[in-house]
Formats: C-alpha cells, structure tokens, sequence
C-alpha cells in the first residue's frame, strides 16, 4: 500500500462529500512496515501509512484486525506489554518513535489515548486533571485551576461538574467519565490523539456527544480514531483506513480519503466492507 | 447458592436428617468463640470481684505475692511492641509488595513472593530462638542487657512483615488494569503512577493488612517472651527489657492461683478486646469499597 | 492549555526506586541471615537417629522420636476433630443456608472473631475448659482439642470456597433429576468441593505445628513417648521453646528441630501450592 496525501475538499461540512479545509495534507506521523508480535502470535504485518496533521483519521476493520494494537504501538504502550515486539519504524514529526533512546514520558505527552471503556482514576474529578498537570511540572495553584477549567469547558463539562469538582470521578455517568478522560488527555496539550473506539461503551445519547466533540477537535489535533461503526466513519473522519485479517494476521488493505474509501474504493474487500456485506 | 426453604423441606426425609445434621455442626462451630468469651470471664470473676477492674490500673505495681495487679506496665510492653513493630513493618511490607508488582522482572517477583510466603509460615517459635541466640547478644554487645524492647520489636517486624506484604501484593494485585494503562498513556513515570493512582486505588486493603498485622502483633507470646527480658516495668528506652501482656500470661500461668490466676485471665479478656475492636475496625474498612 | 510545562523532574522516581530495591534487599537479607543460621547450626545434628531416638538429659544429646510422635497425634486429634466439624458447617454455610439468614451471618461472624483470637487466649481457653472442666488434664487430646478450635476457621474458609467453585447448573440439573439433596451433595459437590478441603486443610496443618503458646498450657512438657491420648506430650514447637529457654546447652539440638520444623513446612507449603495449581483449576467434568 502506498502513503496516501490527497488534495482535501475545501466545502464548508456536510455529509461525506463535502469536508472542512482540514489542514493542510502534510503527514505527521509517517508509518513504514510496521509489524507487532505477541510472543509467537502475530497482531498485524508490514502496515505503512501516513497520518496527516490536524485531520481525523479513522481506522476501521472487523474484530481483531490489529486496529488496537496499532494504535498502542503509536505511543509505545506496547512497552507495558511483556513479550510484545515491534518491528518497522514510525516517525512523528521527525521523531523516530521506537527508537530504544526516546523519551517515552515525553511521547505519551504528545500522544494522547482515550480508552473503550472510560478509566478515570479513582479521585475526585479535580485530582483526575491536576495529578497529570502536576506530574508534568505545572505546580502554580492558579495555573492549575485555570488548566483544569479550560479542559473541562473544552469538553462540555464545567457546567456539568463546576459544583462537585472534589466528588469522586467515578460517580459520572459514562458519558461523562469518557469526556473527563478526554479532558484529561487535552490539557497535556498533545499533538496527536489516539482514540480506541470512544463511544463503543456509551449509550447513543452520551455517544453523539462525545462524537460532536471529537469533530471539534479538528484541526486543533491529529486524531486518530479506531472504530467498528462505519457510520460513524462515515461522519467524522477525514481520511480512513481498512484493517483486514489475512493469512492469519492483520494487513492495511487500503487507505486513502474518506470520500475514497466509503464512495469509490479500489479494492474488492473494501467494496465489501463498506457496502456492508462483509464484516 | 439455590436455596430457599420450599427446596430445604423436600420430600426426602435424608434430606432433612442432613440438614439438622449440619446445622449441628455449625452450632457447634459457631459457639467456639462464645465458648471462650464464657470461660474467661468465669474465670476472670473472681478477680474482678474480690479485685475490681480500677486496681488493674492504679495498683502499685504487679506483685501477686503481695496482691498487687497492676497491669500499666505490661499494657506500655504491648504497646510500645506493637507500634515499633507496625512503624517500621508497614512501609517495608508495602515496598516489598510495590516491588513484587512494578519493579522487579516477573521472575525476580515470584521468587521473592515465595519467599515472603514461606516466612509468614516460619513458626513464632523459630523467630524467637533465633533472636534469642543472635539478636539479643547482639543489641547486648552494643548496649546491655541484650534482651530488650528493640529485640521484640526487630522480631515482631520480621514476623508481621509478610501479613503486611501479602496482604498488600494481593491488593496492589487487583487494581484493574485500565488504570495503569491509563496513567501510563498520560506520560506518568512509574514511582508517580504508584502513589497517585495505585495507593488510593488498594488503599482499603493495604489498611486492611496492617490491621491484621497489629492484631498479630498484639497476640504473639513466644517470640516476645524469648527475647524481651520480661521484667515487669514501663520502658524507658529502647534497650529496656519488657513484659507484655501475653508474656505475663505464658509466664505466670503455670503457677498462679486464685486470684492470680484470675487477674491472668483478665489480662486475657483485655487481650481479646483490643483484637475484636482491630478485626471490626479492618471488617468495616474491608466494606468500605470506595468507588467500586 | 498549557504548553510550556517543563519537563518531568526525574529525581523522584530515582530515589523511589532506589528505596523500593533496598526494601526489598533488606527484608531479603534479613530472611536469608535468619534461615541461613538456622541451617548452619542445625544441619549437622539432623540425623535418622535424631529423629527417631527420645531424647535424654534434658533433650541435650538423643533426639525427637517421641516429641514427633507427640506432635502427629496432637496433628491428628485436631483434625480428627475439625474436619467433620468444618466441612459440615462449610456445607451448612455454602449450600443451605441464604445471604441474609441469621444463623448464617452469626455463625461466619463469630467464625471470624474467632480467627482473630490470639493464641495464648486459646491456651487459657484450652486450659480452663478441655484440662479442668472436662477434666482431661494435661493431655494429648486437650492439646488437639484446643489446636482444633484454632484451625476451625480456615478450614471452614477454604472449604466453602471449594464450594462455590462448583456451577450453579450442577445444583440445578440435580434437583431436576429429583435427586435428594443429600445425594446431590455426597456424590456431585463432595468431590468437587475436595480441592478447596484439602487445601485448608494443609493450611491449617501449617498453622497447627506452628503453635507453641496454645499447646504449653493444654498438651504440656512431658517428652516421654506417650501411651495413650489422655497422656501429656511435647510438641516440636514446645521442644524448641523448652530446649532454648529452659535449658542450658540445649541450643544445638534446638537448631535441629527447629529446622525439622522448618523442613516439615517447607514440605506442607509446596503441597499447597501444588494442590492450588493442579486440583483447584481442574474443572468437575475431568472426575
């Protein structure tokens, strides 16, 4: 498969075919025969792609394609997995990211990751923002507040939560614990934000939510997005990618533009996929 | 389990045998404990009548040959004991089990595991001989006499240690996984991921752990009584000998009678409040789950 | 947002691990000085005559022939005794008995005060009521009796965590068989049940010869062979006590038994790792 930059549309949003002036095409993060094993067992092989800055990119795919693990071999949270190798290289803006030498702490604040199922820590709301913030050496008491409030606004919640901020995050709803997750990883200020499909575990109500703020986020970051709904695809993503298994293994079959990939895609298993007769 | 008490009642009249069978033998069991709660206090009686509980505390001091039952310098051996014990078990058993999970290579975990397992079953009695034969001349050569206040306390950390560390590695064992991904995709090292999420995460149970190991602390005979020096006065220092109070029991048994014998079996009454008023306060902080 | 944080000070996480390592170095070393003397001292007495020989002179020279002895018949009085004790009220409790009964909740309460008592409470226990009301005296039997008494409640913990292993479907399958719950339970759930069983069993095994304080006041010193079970014996435990305490000189062969001791746990704790592994995961269908 090859690297895929396209010209973006430049209509005003609507569906599919039309698209916001989503960046400008330049790739951020360059994926080149990227291959992940576990132990013996192989999760995907010889995946090259190029992210594009500011753009939301969607990854999709049946179960078990490697989607999931793609996404953590991003910000090396591979590492936390005993006897999983990664092979192949990745760069994120000039940064070679498996190189044994990078600095891990300083990607994953780059690289931002919301999880399936929401895992806000088990502290008060205002801890869950000011515990990262702090650990990345914002120690000024004003700053943090502000920080903390500018995030939570961002995400829809001030006014959800302004009144309750020391009450335990795990008493939100789902909604709002993704969203506080999201809040989370925003006020790190990262580049990129790798998002594991966010709204697989929410009820539609709280879904639409969260999906309108992922398509906010534009522009601002790079997102990448893992999810197994197409219309969801569909709707946000400004360029997508098809998982497949093959020969016992994950492969990126085709990649490209959204209006590509969902409208008039190349291959016979995309035609498929999209068209919903496969998967 | 199913069963309501239409299913009980069944046709089968076996069924019925076993069932009050059974009820028998939990009976049985149960009433152990009232059983001991009943015969303490029978033979505590007669102290806290001919004797009255304010004496336990405001007596001269503990002479039964002469009838004084002052309890205070034991009760400052026990304690004294156990807080040394718990101040420093508590946070080597915490690290053992922080490095059992997050910083030793698996391997290195494991075996260290095994090994804190395997001590938490070495016998009070083993601990107390050998701090008999090399601890206590070993603080004697330093600072006589050798048997001390600083000898039980060595001992009882070693023995309360692996409640503690077990206790917690299990806890630090059950956090769910989403949360350590969590911090770790925040960019969160190690030692900060440890004590902002891990610790308030487990924090019912690593309290829970220490709770029992001071109720262990509290309860260990042998191994205090070999190594303390039991001589009946409220330490001063560190290298002060010391009685506690299950060392007054197993010392003095043997040969009290009547109202010495009695006031022993007070002691033990005090012995078993202390512990029920720590194993309520671990049962109630165990169903504390917060947040679950 | 904040983009000029600075980067992650790294001085903490140096010193935590520094501290970590050493914890774990120092409790390590602690141990290995202690088995390490233990070893040391007591292996070169520990002999089959050591073992099988009485003792004389105040257990300064012969061996521990009738103190083992001693020590399985307390073994076995205890477990005599608590086995059908505890399965029987593991069974009331896992089985006939709801969430909210009265009876349940009083009897699993008391069970756990019970695991609290300390041991030297048992020996005035087993003291005033198996030696003097029940006029046992100074005996192998009021020893076990007592020791049973202890090790009651894990028994009871373990096996009824034997129970819930086994699925509900079984329970169900068998009342619509109209088998009799007695049926039900001595040829469906006994054998499935017998994994966790056991394992309390070793566990409480390993409690009992741990015991020392309990056995002082109930089972008493006498180091003789015993005739009968209503005859006073030593216990390993109480030998080494006695022997360290007691007895000047007595400190070698006080290392030697402390290790058979240790030996013998040793042995007791690598069966109960290997009953958890291989009996505990096995699924009922394989029996």
């Amino acid at each position: 498969m090859k690297p895929f930059s396209a010209t973006p549309d430049t209509q005003p949003w609507a569906p599919l075919e039309q698209r916001p002036a989503c960046c400008v095409p330049k790739p951020f993060i360059e994926v080149e025969q990227l291959s992940l094993h576990y132990g013996q067992k192989p999760a995907f092989h010889g995946v090259t792609l190029a992210i594009n800055q500011g753009c939301i990119t969607a990854i999709v795919g049946p179960s078990g394609c490697g989607k999931t693990s793609f996404l953590t071999s991003l910000n090396r949270l591979t590492d936390l997995i005993a006897g999983c190798r990664v092979e192949g290289r990745i760069h994120l803006d000039g940064l070679d990211v498996l190189a044994p030498q990078t600095d891990v702490i300083h990607l994953r604040r780059r690289v931002g990751m919301i999880f399936q199922k929401p895992n806000p820590f088990p502290l008060s709301i205002r801890k869950n923002l000011e515990f990262p913030l702090r650990e990345h050496g914002l120690r000024d008491r004003e700053r943090l507040a502000g920080a903390i409030e500018t995030g939570l606004r961002d995400v829809g919640l001030w006014d959800e939560v302004k009144d309750r901020l020391d009450s335990p995050a795990l008493a939100l709803s789902g909604g709002q614990q993704q969203r506080l997750c999201m809040a989370r990883a925003l006020v790190l200020a990262p580049e990129v934000l790798l998002m594991d499909e966010p709204c697989s575990a929410l009820d539609p109500l709280s879904s639409g939510i969260v999906e309108d703020l992922i398509v906010s986020l534009r522009s601002r970051y790079t997102v990448l997005i893992v999810t197994h709904n197409l219309a969801q695809a569909r709707r946000i993503a400004d360029y997508a990618a098809l998982f497949w298994t093959q020969n016992g293994t994950g492969r990126l079959i085709e990649a490209g533009t959204a209006k590509h990939i969902f409208g008039t895609p190349h291959e016979p298993l995309t035609v498929a996929y999209v068209s919903g007769m496969r998967g | 389990m199913t069963s309501s008490d239409n299913n009980i009642l069944s046709r089968w009249p076996t069924d019925r045998l076993l069932l009050w069978l059974l009820r028998g033998t939990a009976a049985i069991a149960g009433s152990i404990v009232l059983l001991i709660v009943l015969f303490l206090v029978l033979d505590a009686l007669p102290a806290l009548q001919h004797i009255g509980i304010a004496r336990f505390f405001t007596d001269p001091s503990w002479h039964p040959a002469e009838h004084f039952y002052n309890l205070t310098p034991m009760l400052w051996g026990t304690l004294f004991a156990t807080i040394g014990a718990v101040l420093v078990a508590t946070p080597l058993g915490i690290l053992s089990a922080v490095f059992c999970q997050y910083y030793a290579p698996p391997a290195l975990g494991r075996l260290y595991r095994k090994l804190i397992e395997l001590l938490a079953g070495i016998p009070s009695v083993v601990y107390g001989f050998w701090g008999l034969v090399v601890l206590v001349p070993l603080i004697g050569a330093i600072h006589p006499p050798g048997p001390s206040l600083l000898a039980g306390i060595v001992i009882l950390t070693i023995m309360i240690l692996p409640t503690i560390a077990l206790m917690a590695d299990a806890s630090l064992a059950s956090i769910p996984p989403q949360y350590l991904r969590g911090a770790a995709a925040l960019g969160l090292p190690r030692w900060a991921t440890i004590r902002g999420v891990v610790f308030p995460a487990a924090k019912s149970g690593l309290f829970t752990g220490v709770i029992l190991g001071t109720g262990r602390a509290i309860g260990e005979t042998m191994a205090i009584l070999m190594v303390c020096g039991n001589v009946v006065q409220a330490p001063q220092g560190l290298f002060d000998p010391v009685r506690t109070l299950t060392a007054n029991i197993a010392l003095e048994m043997a040969y009290a009678l009547g109202n010495h014998r009695a006031a022993l079996f007070v002691s033990g009454l005090f012995l078993m409040g202390m512990i029920a008023a720590l194993v309520g306060a671990a049962d109630r902080i165990s169903r504390e789950k917060i947040y679950a | 947002m904040l983009n000029t944080l600075e980067p992650h000070p790294g001085g903490w996480e140096r010193l935590a691990t520094t501290f970590v390592w050493s914890a774990a170095a120092l409790v390590t070393a602690t141990f290995c000085w202690l088995l390490g003397d233990i070893i040391w001292h007591g292996l070169s007495h520990i002999s089959w005559a050591f073992l099988t020989t009485p003792p004389r002179n105040a257990g300064r020279e012969g061996g521990i022939g009738p103190i083992l002895v001693s020590t399985l018949l307390i073994l076995g009085v205890c477990l005599g005794v608590a086995v059908p004790l505890g399965v029987g009220t593991a069974v009331l409790l896992a089985e006939f008995t709801t969430d909210t009964s009265l009876f349940g909740r009083l009897t699993r309460r008391s069970l756990d005060v019970l695991s609290g008592v300390p041991s030297i409470v048992f020996g005035l226990f087993g003291n005033a009521f198996f030696c003097k009301t029940l006029g046992l005296g100074f005996s192998i039997l009021s020893g076990g009796l007592t020791l049973a008494c202890m090790v009651l409640p894990i028994l009871i913990r373990s096996t009824e965590e034997g129970f819930r292993t086994v699925p509900t479907g079984y329970r169900l399958s068998a009342a619509a068989l109209g088998l009799s719950r007695t049926t039900t339970l001595l040829y469906l759930l006994l054998p499935a049940a017998v994994p966790g069983l056991l394992v309390g069993l070793v566990l409480g095994v390993g409690r009992a010869i741990a015991e020392t304080a309990a056995l002082i006041f109930t089972s008493g010193y006498v180091d003789r062979m015993p005739q009968s079970l209503l005859d006073s014996g030593r216990a390993l435990s109480v030998h080494i006590f006695d022997l360290s305490m007691n007895v000047s000189g007595g400190d070698s062969h006080a290392y030697a038994s402390a290790l058979v001791l240790i030996f013998a746990l040793l042995a007791i704790n690598g069966a109960t790792s290997w009953l958890t592994k291989h009996w505990l995961s096995r699924r009922i269908v394989t029996v």
